[in-house]
């Protein structure tokens, strides 16, 4: 980091200096590269046979595929540092891979950064700072869409029908509002692009059981209308309950694939990580 | 008692200069901050921006002048204000490129930034003085009063006298005119949304397809345009020399910290706030309360501190709001 | 770790080759007569004691932001409060300033302490925002009817040669002391002020603090007769004049060559060199000392890792209090000592880009947390910054020699002499981009 940071952490604590809140870490200037064809009898989104790490970094995924159909849920579970985060990350464009490639709806989008990810379909929900705070939620909507230039409003009518909660807040700022509505509201701003598939990364992560069961009841329905979900969960078995694909991964490796009521099945699956 | 003399002599030794003085605090609080939310540094070289921009406006000034044009009762000044801010927005958006951008680009900590601004200042500080020199500069012209003295006796009849000068009530309205275009901005259209998107957070904007260098390309522009307006509005009000535009950067930190970093509506309380403290601190007040309280002889000026110690004023400010209100007024993003 | 052997031989040889170069550019300056350098011993003497005055200076800002990461911006403040100790430390007492109103100064004063240490008090205990109020307006009347007339009465005192309180008459020496207990006493309340918050708002508060101090003996003609200046401040070194009318030294100054008055004019300068290097190098083998006993390796890990430290239980706003009133010490007593060489002290002088932002490029460009490093950096940039002064007007004087004679080409020359602004931004522009370390890194 010392390249990054000459002067070590000196001065960072002064505030009238400095203002390291809401400060970036994805660089903003990598340029895609071009979009290659798809391969014949793909699923509708697949990171497939992905190695790679960050930046100059040691690899954390190995040989991992994850793919997701439409319509789907797909979720990735493992065990701590298991990788499940940084799977997801890779097939966004966030690192580096030095094998393997991401296809999205028979395009090879392997070559893109994450910005240009999000105009091919994707729709992104990082696990933390995934709104703006100070901004209104109907505001941190509008900014979802501030890719496109058509009217938006039919779906951010969706969005509100979809999570009514949020829908009375439309003019509080997001930054005040209980952890789950706040995830509503950045689950909302990725649907707002009207994404080809939907990415979660723990987006039950420090909600209430109850909140949990709603959200994911919510992500049941977007599923169910339509658009796949790609979600990493820690809560495996709740995770396992509504997935149509499971990926266990370990050490960022693929360890045992299947559906959600087989890996439940599975044995070993059921001793290592779901706790008997 | 005399309630109307009273008024009068608060509001033409007061409240008219504090409120003047006030918007133009304002205007380079709300430049700061806006640098100091999206940039995410403190801009030292804010001060000397200023100067820059109004040593610019000043040789148009001169240059329109020696050609014959004027504004009739406004200051040629006013013409001369879009070269200004157009050489000020060349002149930091040319420093971003060569400076600021390749920390930016690096996700260096801010602190080297605030390093990199001082260097900055300097640059800066020496091209005024090369486009200008040290000396004090008056370049008002025009209609120097609205309202002056003694037409305002003739007509009020009072015995206390009432001026305002033109430049104060242009101050206040290309002041509104400003603040109600930047809050418009901010608020209502893509791009200036986009810019508070960025502010709040920079990653998240980035994936919702915001271009990070377009907003940091549009605050530079802003901010050059109100250090500009900022520091013409005070030349003409005051004078233009440019060592008091290093110095007026204290009271523009304070207003902004004391509004809260990072809060647009918080840099314009704070201008205010500060503006009317120390105006009110530093005036003898001896001559109000003689027409409050005729029977009434106190000893001295009434004044609580001398003239000179109008820094301090600002400095006691910030010091008891970040002591109650370790956020400033308006809750900034400082914490 | 063949990597780090690199690194540390690198090091070892970079720090005295860099200081020989920098000796060589003074020794230019002494012999050399050209455009560039002057060949007066005198001049390259005056701007190696003041290069060394800004070493101190940029030690004590060094120590601040090296060890612990501190951006204090009010150094102008500190040197300048420093710089009062002389005045009030050794002049002679003014006849008669103490009897018009010397008590019921110190009384009032007293009362204005007083007052700020009881609604201190009142605060802690009992958190009424009224209590305050009342106490402050009270202890501010209060402090007004003592402090006016005293003041009005010492100003009064033969105006046209002191109207001051005038010195103790201590030896000068003495003073050097007092400076830094004057600047670590300011450091003190204002740390404790903007190092407890949530966060720090240090850059601020110190800007603040500086402009106030210079303000204050700017205004306050009866604590060092404000913009009317003192001069002849006692010195710890022979005088010139003394020296000239002494046969021994005329006969010693003949010995090598040199007329008596360039002489004296050396030999005064090497005295305050002397002196000079000496405070230099104790401060400086004290501050290694001390980062290197358990208490600097405290600083260390807390910079590097405050939560870390926080976590371990460290008083991580204690230990900044520290070593801010640590540093504004050393450069309290820079402050005095440059007030002592110069033998006056003028308010109007302390301009905050020359004594802080040009000591802040000091220690950027000599490496943050290096020692040394602050000292070579002080005495480079100070040299830079006197002779570019020099070096610009030739330059543009050579870049218009061809320039038919007209008002650009005046104005050009006349505007020569700021180009040492523009070079100095261009200095630390360029060092943070190809070597934020500086040139002497940290360790």
């Amino acid at each position: 980091m010392s390249g990054q940071n000459s002067f070590g952490n000196r001065g960072n604590r002064d505030a009238s200096v400095v203002n390291t809140k809401g400060m970036g870490t994805i660089d903003g200037t990598r340029r895609s590269g071009p979009v290659g064809e798809g391969r014949a009898g793909d699923p509708f989104l697949i990171g497939e046979a992905m190695t790679g790490g960050y930046g100059k970094g040691a690899d954390i995924l190995h040989d991992c595929t994850i793919s997701v159909e439409k319509g789907q849920i797909a979720v990735i579970v493992g065990p701590n540092g298991a990788g499940k985060s940084t799977a997801m990350k890779a097939i966004f464009g966030m690192l580096n891979l030095r094998q393997g490639s991401v296809r999205l709806n028979g395009q090879d989008i392997t070559a893109l950064n994450p910005q240009d990810r999000v105009k091919a379909g994707m729709g992104f929900v990082p696990q933390v700072n995934n709104i703006f705070p100070s901004m209104t939620v109907e505001e941190n909507l509008e900014m979802g869409a501030f890719i496109r230039n058509d009217d938006i409003r039919q779906t951010m009518q969706q969005v509100y029908d979809l999570f009514p909660a949020v829908a009375e807040k439309r003019r509080q700022a997001a930054g005040e509002l209980s952890g789950g509505q706040r995830q509503q509201v950045a689950v909302g701003r990725a649907l707002m692009t009207q994404p080809q598939v939907l990415m979660l990364d723990e987006p039950t992560a420090g909600v209430s059981p109850i909140v949990m069961d709603e959200l994911f009841d919510r992500i049941i329905a977007i599923a169910r209308g339509g658009l796949p979900v790609l979600m990493v969960e820690q809560n495996a078995q709740q995770a396992m309950n509504i997935a149509d694909k499971a990926y266990v991964l370990v050490q960022g490796a693929n360890a045992h694939t299947g559906t959600g009521a087989e890996l439940m099945a599975n044995d070993e699956v059921r001793r290592t990580f779901l706790g008997g | 008692m005399d309630i109307l003399n009273a008024l009068v002599v608060f509001l033409n030794f007061v409240f008219i200069p504090a409120a003047a003085y006030g918007a133009q605090l304002a205007l380079g609080a709300l430049g700061v901050t806006l640098i100091y939310g999206i940039l995410r540094f403190s801009n030292f070289a804010h001060g000397d921006t200023m100067a820059f921009g109004t040593a610019v406006v000043i040789l148009v000034t001169w240059g329109l002048q020696s050609m014959g044009v004027s504004l009739g009762p406004l200051p040629t000044a006013l013409l001369a204000l879009p070269f200004g801010i157009a050489a000020t927005a060349a002149l930091v958006l040319a420093t971003d490129r060569a400076v600021y951008r390749f920390y930016r680009v690096k996700k260096a900590a801010p602190i080297i930034l605030v390093m990199a601004s001082v260097g900055v200042m300097f640059v800066m500080n020496g091209l005024t003085r090369l486009l200008i020199g040290v000396s004090e500069y008056r370049f008002d012209d025009g209609a120097r009063f609205i309202i002056n003295v003694r037409d305002f006796r003739e007509w009020s009849g009072l015995p206390e006298g009432l001026a305002l000068r033109s430049t104060q009530a242009l101050t206040l309205v290309v002041a509104v005119i400003v603040v109600a275009a930047l809050f418009w901005f901010l608020n209502r259209t893509k791009s200036g949304k986009a810019m508070r998107a960025y502010s709040d957070n920079e990653d998240l904007a980035l994936l919702s397809g915001i271009d990070p260098e377009r907003v940091v390309r549009l605050t530079w522009i802003i901010a050059a345009s109100l250090a500009t307006i900022a520091g013409t509005l005070y030349g003409l009000d005051k004078s233009f020399k440019a060592f008091n535009y290093f110095q007026i950067l204290l009271p523009i930190f304070a207003a902004a910290i004391v509004g809260g970093l990072g809060s647009p509506l918080g840099a314009i309380a704070g201008g205010f706030l500060v503006a009317f403290s120390e105006v009110a601190v530093t005036y003898p007040w001896v001559k109000v309360v003689g027409y409050l309280a005729p029977g009434y002889e106190p000893g001295g000026l009434m004044q609580l501190l001398g003239t000179e110690y109008k820094f301090a004023v600002s400095f006691v400010i910030l010091i008891v709001v970040l002591l109650f209100r370790p956020t400033g007024l308006f809750r900034g993003k400082s914490v | 770790m063949s990597n780090t052997r690199q690194s540390a031989g690198y090091s070892a040889w970079r720090a005295p080759i860099l200081f020989a170069v920098l000796a060589i550019l003074f020794v230019l300056e002494g012999t050399v007569r050209n455009s560039m350098f002057s060949g007066s011993w005198n001049t390259s003497l005056a701007i190696l004691n003041m290069g060394l005055l800004s070493a101190i200076t940029a030690l004590g800002v060094n120590m601040q932001w090296g060890y612990a990461g501190l951006f204090n911006v009010g150094v102008v403040g500190f040197l300048a409060l420093g710089g009062l100790a002389p005045v009030l430390v050794s002049l002679p007492p003014v006849e008669n300033a103490w009897q018009a109103g010397g008590s019921r100064l110190l009384a009032a004063l007293a009362v204005g302490v007083g007052v700020l240490a009881i609604a201190k008090l009142v605060w802690t205990r009992t958190r009424s925002g009224l209590a305050i109020t009342a106490i402050l307006i009270a202890g501010f009347v209060a402090y007004r009817y003592l402090f006016d007339p005293a003041v009005i009465a010492i100003e009064a005192n033969n105006p046209s040669r002191h109207g001051n309180i005038g010195g103790l008459g201590l030896p000068v020496l003495l003073s050097w002391l007092v400076g830094g207990l004057f600047a670590a006493v300011a450091a003190w309340a204002i740390g404790k002020v903007a190092l407890g918050l949530r966060s720090d708002y240090l850059a601020i508060a110190t800007l603040g603090i500086g402009e106030i101090i210079v303000a204050v003996m700017k205004n306050e003609d009866w604590l060092a007769r404000g913009v009317k200046n003192i001069t002849s401040i006692p010195r710890p070194v022979a005088y010139e004049v003394d020296l000239q009318n002494n046969p021994d030294f005329v006969g010693f100054a003949q010995s090598w060559g040199f007329q008596a008055a360039e002489a004296s004019g050396i030999w005064v300068k090497l005295s305050y060199m002397t002196l000079f290097l000496v405070v230099l190098l104790v401060l400086i083998l004290l501050a290694e000392l001390a980062l290197k006993s358990p208490w600097g390796r405290m600083m260390r890990a807390i910079r590097d890792n405050e939560t870390a430290a926080e976590a371990m239980g460290k008083d991580v706003t204690r230990r900044h209090l520290q070593v801010f009133i640590l540093g504004s010490a050393v450069i309290g007593i820079a402050g005095a000592m440059m007030v002592t060489l110069d033998g006056l002290l003028t308010p109007t002088s302390y301009n905050p880009l020359r004594y802080t932002f040009l000591i802040w490029v000091m220690v950027i460009v000599g490496g943050s947390g290096n020692n040394w490093g602050a000292v070579l950096g002080a005495v480079t940039i100070w040299f830079l910054w006197i002779k570019v002064e020099v070096w610009g007007p030739a330059l543009i004087g050579l870049l218009t020699a061809a320039m038919p004679d007209g008002p650009l080409k005046l104005h050009l020359l006349d505007s020569a002499p700021h180009m040492r602004f523009i070079a100095m931004g261009l200095v630390l522009l360029l060092v943070l981009r190809f070597a934020p370390r500086g040139l002497l890194p940290e360790k």
